[in-house]
């Protein structure tokens, strides 16, 4: 599978896969015995962990068009790339991700109305990171990079296994941000995994106009071994950050993970990709979706049955059916509240902002509250 | 239990979108998430999923519609239960929830204030005090009183349902929150106070004069309003914003915010021209022709340009250049029954005074015609306004887009004037010239008008500018 618009180099890193489009395994002695102990059942987890994010992601993005989150990024297309690296992750790894990373936020067992708060306007931020070890999604591009680094640094002193991973996309590679923390990382050999989820698209610009060769292929510059995966194959993508792992619990260092895949949504609610995409291209990363071929390859093994296919649909159902009734439940904030988070002690400047605004709500009606 | 969806901001800050079609019909029923409607805002088309599951009962726009945030769009009946779970965004109706809390308040979504009503402030919290009435006592200033009427707020054919009780809402009383406070404070009520500032703006003063040294405020209260004469003329009226004067509106904030205007004044004594038409009109070369100041002041701006060429200039801030023309497409603002246009004549610099006469005769009755071809619209390089046959002086004419000059031509008046050593009655006019100061620098714009004022106070100078 070679993206539209690239063209084959001899020095291209090899595209792993396990799952082809059809759903029919794709021998790779290297690769899969990673994922070795992986059963149907377990591939059938997997499968439900998608339909799930798929599901939630749909539910959040009517309703902002119901008015009640302001944006959303959709992640659709995006679900193996998400739970294939989520899933291979340990409880004490730690995620910096951004804000597409919606199913990563969900394997991590983030509250549902805690994935929406942000998005709602309710709170700066949705979760506690240390609950779950996965830091509140980064809205600057790139950023994450570089506290999953230092994280990663930290792991390193305190002479614990536990690795860092960030997640970003292909518009992030551009960033100085990216490229500053894969030299901290590759200098000081930190257990940190640069998981890009090449999704084609830096809002509306194609992955080919800031990259002319293989995003995978710059890690190497750095001194960091890279893996380019098909991002909608979930199966490679466990294989691929299972190695990542390996490779960081055993002072092996850096990891740079290309996960190909394809935004098929809008960058987000507030985008309208039909100005920029050339349908075709869309059409063509629809038949590479990477739940049909989970589903393919189970029907194939008899496993992909209606009382399986109706358990999951029942599950993502509630699933949306929780994330909405988690919506409607976040109260509006008060309007103080504003001034709670930004310092950890007094402040004298945030001080004379919050007499201020006392002041000024005491102007108006019913603004003294 | 009746729940209306009301129009979202689908993309962070917008204001309104277009409902670009329905895909449901009154009467059927829909399943949550099932898509409804779509509508294009200026980012993106996109569908609406019903937040509801339940029975269409009413559609409030048509497809075409252009739909304030926040503005109803589509009723359903849905089951109590659910209704009760049902969206924020999606209020139940004015008036259905009696007790409810006073009027509409929305959710504050992040990133950006409560929905903008159409041309006003934004809603705070609190819109109406609850138990008091509103009244349009202090309404802004209501559009010209000869527009039309509109029509009711469009409603599918077939439901005769009466409007919702948000067409009946008016407009709060304008105060500012100090005023509003110190109203609080002294017991009264601004429903009932007629404001004598800007656009009906409640003062201090008005609150004060309001609750008076007496305690008669009941009564005190109550006399603006019978002041109110009983007619049957709206006191507000709403009209789309939408055709001419959607684009001269677009146009002018465009002008006022991307070129950076200078304006000056030159009042000057006409008389002279005043007296050269007069023996015009008397001559066969220009029978059957109008002949008026405006026709000396259009040749006039014309000679000008030649000695001042930089007001016949555009700014190109694509190419960051400054384009030089080499001619005049002299543009005219005409008032047209469909709004202010701006059509132009082309090479009027190349014109005989005849010629400029004739073409500035046809030019003004094909404008008020509505009949200006888009072409006479285009490519225009300076304007002139004439103010003077509303009978004013002077103003600060706005650029017309994309040129660096425009004159606004004031009325002749006649006016005691110093001549020849003592004071005479004699015709004086005002020019008011605007430029863009990015191309045209004080001394040239400065330059350019006396050199029209001189022409136009003694047209035999003439002969010493060309």
């Amino acid at each position: 599978m070679t993206a539209p618009g690239e063209k084959a180099h001899p020095e291209e890193a090899k595209l792993l896969q396990l799952l082809d489009a059809d759903g029919r395994r794709v021998p790779d002695p290297e690769l899969e015995r990673w994922v070795e102990d992986v059963s149907t059942d377990q591939l059938g987890a997997l499968y439900e962990d998608m339909a799930i994010a798929r599901r939630i992601d749909v539910e959040a993005t009517a309703l902002q068009r119901q008015g009640e989150l302001g944006l959303w990024p959709p992640l659709l297309g995006q679900e193996a790339s998400q739970i294939g690296s989520a899933r291979a992750l340990r409880e004490d790894d730690f995620v910096f991700s951004s804000y597409r990373e919606n199913g990563v936020a969900y394997c991590r067992g983030v509250g549902f109305e805690d994935i929406l708060r942000v998005w709602r306007g309710n709170s700066g931020s949705g979760w506690d990171p240390y609950s779950i070890n996965m830091a509140t999604p980064q809205i600057i591009i790139g950023a994450q990079t570089l506290h999953a680094t230092g994280y990663a640094l930290g792991c390193q002193q305190d002479g614990v296994d536990s690795a860092a991973i960030a997640y970003f996309g292909d518009g992030a590679t551009s960033e100085g941000d990216v490229n500053e923390a894969m030299v901290f990382a590759a200098s000081f050999q930190a257990p940190v995994i640069f998981f890009c989820q090449n999704n084609q698209w830096a809002i509306s610009e194609p992955v080919g106009l800031q990259a002319r060769r293989p995003i995978a292929g710059r890690a190497p510059g750095f001194g960091i071994p890279s893996l380019r995966v098909d991002g909608n194959d979930v199966l490679a993508v466990l294989a691929a950050t299972r190695i990542a792992l390996d490779r960081a619990r055993s002072g092996g260092g850096p990891t740079f993970i290309e996960a190909v895949t394809y935004r098929v949504g809008p960058h987000t609610t507030s985008d309208d990709p039909t100005r920029y995409e050339d349908s075709n291209q869309r059409e063509d990363w629809v038949r590479r979706d990477p739940l049909a071929r989970v589903e393919a390859h189970l029907a194939a093994a008899g496993f992909f049955s209606d009382g399986f296919r109706d358990g999951v649909k029942a599950k993502a159902d509630d699933a949306a059916a929780r994330l909405r009734a988690g919506c409607h439940s976040l109260k509006d904030p008060e309007p103080m509240t504003v001034f709670e988070h930004v310092y950890s002690s007094p402040h004298p400047a945030l001080e004379r902002q919050r007499a201020r605004y006392t002041q000024y709500l005491a102007t108006i009606e019913g603004g003294n509250r | 239990m009746i729940k209306d969806f009301c129009l979202p901001d689908l993309g962070e800050g917008l204001t309104e979108s277009e409902l670009v079609s329905w895909r449901v019909a009154v009467g059927e029923t829909v399943a949550l998430n099932q898509v409804i409607a779509e509508v294009e805002t200026a980012k993106a088309v996109v569908e609406l999923p019903s937040p509801f599951a339940g029975t269409v009962t009413r559609l409030y726009e048509q497809p075409g519609a252009t739909v304030p945030v926040g503005a109803p769009i589509v009723s359903f009946e849905v089951p109590d239960d659910a209704a009760a779970a049902g969206a924020a965004g999606a209020a139940a109706p004015a008036g259905a929830a009696a007790g409810a809390v006073p009027a509409a308040r929305q959710a504050v979504l992040v990133g950006y204030g409560p929905a903008a009503e159409t041309g006003q402030r934004p809603q705070r919290r609190a819109r109406v005090l609850p138990g008091a009435a509103p009244v349009p006592a202090a309404t802004p200033a209501s559009p010209s009183p000869a527009a039309p009427l509109p029509a009711p707020a469009a409603v599918s054919p077939g439901i005769p349902a009466p409007l919702p009780a948000q067409a009946e809402t008016r407009e709060r009383p304008l105060a500012a929150p100090p005023v509003r406070k110190l109203a609080r404070d002294l017991g009264v009520d601004l429903a009932s106070v007629r404001g004598t500032g800007e656009y009906g703006l409640i003062t201090r003063e008005d609150v004060r004069a309001a609750a008076g040294p007496s305690q008669e405020k009941a009564s005190q209260a109550k006399a603006p309003q019978e002041e109110a004469p009983p007619s049957a003329v709206p006191r507000e009226t709403r009209l789309p914003i939408k055709g001419v004067r959607k684009h001269t509106a677009a146009a002018m904030v465009a002008s006022a915010f991307t070129a950076p205007h200078a304006t000056e004044f030159l009042t000057v004594d006409v008389t002279a021209t005043m007296e050269l038409l007069e023996r015009l009109r008397a001559s066969r070369a220009f029978a059957g022709l109008k002949l008026t100041p405006l026709t000396i002041a259009a040749k006039a701006l014309c000679l000008a340009v030649r000695r001042n060429p930089s007001v016949n200039s555009r700014w190109d801030e694509q190419a960051q250049e400054i384009v030089q023309f080499g001619y005049v497409n002299l543009g005219i603002a005409a008032a047209t029954p469909r709004g202010l246009t701006v059509p132009n004549i082309k090479d009027a610099d190349r014109m005989s005074l005849a010629d400029l006469a004739a073409a500035l005769g046809s030019l003004a009755e094909t404008a008020r015609a509505g009949r200006t071809a888009p072409a006479d619209l285009a490519g225009g390089t300076i304007s002139i306004t004439n103010i003077g046959v509303f009978g004013i002086d002077a103003g600060t004419p706005i650029l017309n887009p994309a040129e660096a000059a425009i004159l606004a031509t004031g009325a002749v008046r006649r006016q005691p004037w110093e001549h020849e050593g003592g004071i005479a009655l004699r015709q004086v006019m005002t020019l008011s010239l605007s430029f863009d100061h990015r191309l045209v620098d004080g001394e040239q714009g400065s330059r350019f008008l006396a050199d029209i004022g001189t022409i136009l106070s003694d047209p035999a100078m003439v002969l010493t500018m060309v």
